[in-house]
């Protein structure tokens, strides 16, 4: 197969760099035009991770920090499948997660909100894709957080996600939020999003079907990366 | 979505960007933030002990609009072996990378300095499109609080000079006094400095790929 190229990011549906409700995008946006780039190999390559570089409990939040019992909070298992604009699985890609715990509180010396650290609780998991493109992690629904953005300004309860896809071009970090939660329309971070419809594809869904009765409930979260030209005629990426 | 189509064209949408947040370095490097919780960190080592190429140190700070350091920042990089060789296989000659050469890693800025060092070999040129050289660059990706979708940018060798005559990316900078923005300073033998500044007059030239 010759080499081709990803398609053409929408802009429309990213948030600009430049965001005023979200204050400190202000100084930290580039002012000038991103110099486009007709895709090499430098773009169309990208980093592969394999089950070696797991361990075995990286996927389960629950017990990856284990000290001595489970966390406190809501028990979810969060799944989904990693795709590409074209609905092709993106199989064997890295997925990591990090978040805070059930009170809202990261394990990160630099947060110092008031809720309460949890003992058995780390809020950082990974895993890789399978053959059909499809994840899952174990963990505990996070708590909204307060940030000095505004004076009162909300998180709604979200994870951090970071997908690679197979090329430096797919890399992509985003966030989760949960269906149904009245802090997502309030979120200055949320609101860098110019388009609903992107924001309602960040919004994993409750899904019964995949809860494990007395145990924990589950959510759905399909992840799009970037698609990829199909080769129908040869284009000039490699050869000349 | 368009419903009144006889044919859909049925493309689903990229998921949008979000920051990474104050807090990325628990989730994408946990050690490197004092935090200790998982066996094998991710992307502590380009290059691997064994490649062959020359040994490099680069070590920079990100500035905001405002001249600040930006503390908090996390740097992805992607790049070819000294023989110009991405270990993909989508690199035609990917059976012969070096030997242990992963060419990705990360690196994120001291909390207090702003600081940020990565070591690995110094690529050699690989092909660009139609035939051409592209000269020895690392590809950085950059992500942060404030930042809603990761920047994208190159990293040059200055020593490269009839090479940067000739590749594609710098030749393709309309304002010519931008292309410095791209180009590391050799500061001694085998250590590099790179500033990389978001927004302002010495705005380094981001990418959209
Ligand atoms: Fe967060």
């Amino acid at each position: 197969m010759k080499p081709a190229e990803f398609y053409m990011r929408d802009r429309t549906l990213h948030p600009p760099s430049y965001h005023p409700g979200y204050k400190t995008s202000v100084p930290r946006s580039p002012k000038q035009a991103l110099l486009t780039v007709q895709q090499s190999l430098s773009e169309i390559t990208g980093p592969a991770f394999g089950h070696n570089d797991m361990g075995p409990l990286d996927h389960d939040l629950i017990k990856n920090f284990d000290h001595g019992g489970d966390p406190v909070g809501e028990r979810i298992i969060l799944h989904g499948r990693v795709l590409d604009e074209n609905a092709r699985p993106v199989p064997k890609t890295l997925v990591e997660i990090w978040q805070a715990n059930a009170s809202g509180r990261y394990r990160h010396k630099k947060d110092v909100y008031l809720g309460a650290l949890d003992p058995n609780f780390g809020g950082c998991g990974r895993t890789i894709t399978d053959d059909q493109g499809y994840y899952f992690f174990r963990t505990i629904k996070p708590g909204p957080y307060p940030w000095l953005n505004y004076v009162n300004s909300w998180r709604p309860a979200h994870i951090h996600v970071s997908v690679f896809g197979t090329s430096f071009s797919q890399r992509l970090i985003t966030q989760l939020y949960f269906e149904g939660d009245p802090l997502i329309p309030k979120c200055p971070i949320v609101q860098t999003i110019p388009d609903p419809q992107a924001v309602e594809q960040l919004t994993a869904v409750l899904d019964m079907n995949t809860a494990i009765p007395m145990d924990c409930l589950a959510y759905k979260f399909d992840i799009v990366l970037r698609g990829r030209r199909s080769t129908l005629f040869e284009n000039r990426l490699e050869g000349n | 979505m368009a419903h009144n189509k006889t044919q859909p064209l049925n493309y689903l949408r990229e998921s949008a960007s979000q920051t990474a947040g104050p807090y990325v370095h628990i989730g994408l490097a946990p050690g490197a933030a004092g935090f200790e919780i998982y066996e094998r960190e991710l992307g502590t080592d380009i290059a691997g002990p064994n490649a062959p190429g020359e040994r490099v140190r680069i070590e920079g700070v990100v500035y905001d609009g405002l001249g600040a350091s930006v503390k908090d920042v996390l740097i992805e990089v992607w790049q070819a072996d000294a023989a110009g060789i991405y270990p993909h296989p989508e690199d035609p000659r990917h059976a012969d990378v070096a030997p242990g050469f992963r060419g990705w890693g990360r690196v994120i800025s001291d909390f207090d300095s702003g600081v940020w060092t990565l070591d690995t070999i110094k690529p050699g040129p690989c092909p660009g499109r139609m035939g051409r050289v592209q000269a020895p660059h690392l590809s950085l990706w950059i992500v942060s609080r404030g930042i809603n979708i990761g920047l994208n940018t190159r990293l040059y060798f200055p020593e490269d000079t009839a090479l940067h005559a000739a590749d594609p990316i710098l030749g393709s900078i309309e304002q010519r006094g931008r292309v410095k923005t791209l180009i590391a300073t050799k500061i001694a033998a085998g250590q590099y400095r790179f500033d990389i500044s978001l927004q302002g007059d010495d705005e380094t030239v981001f990418m959209d790929i």
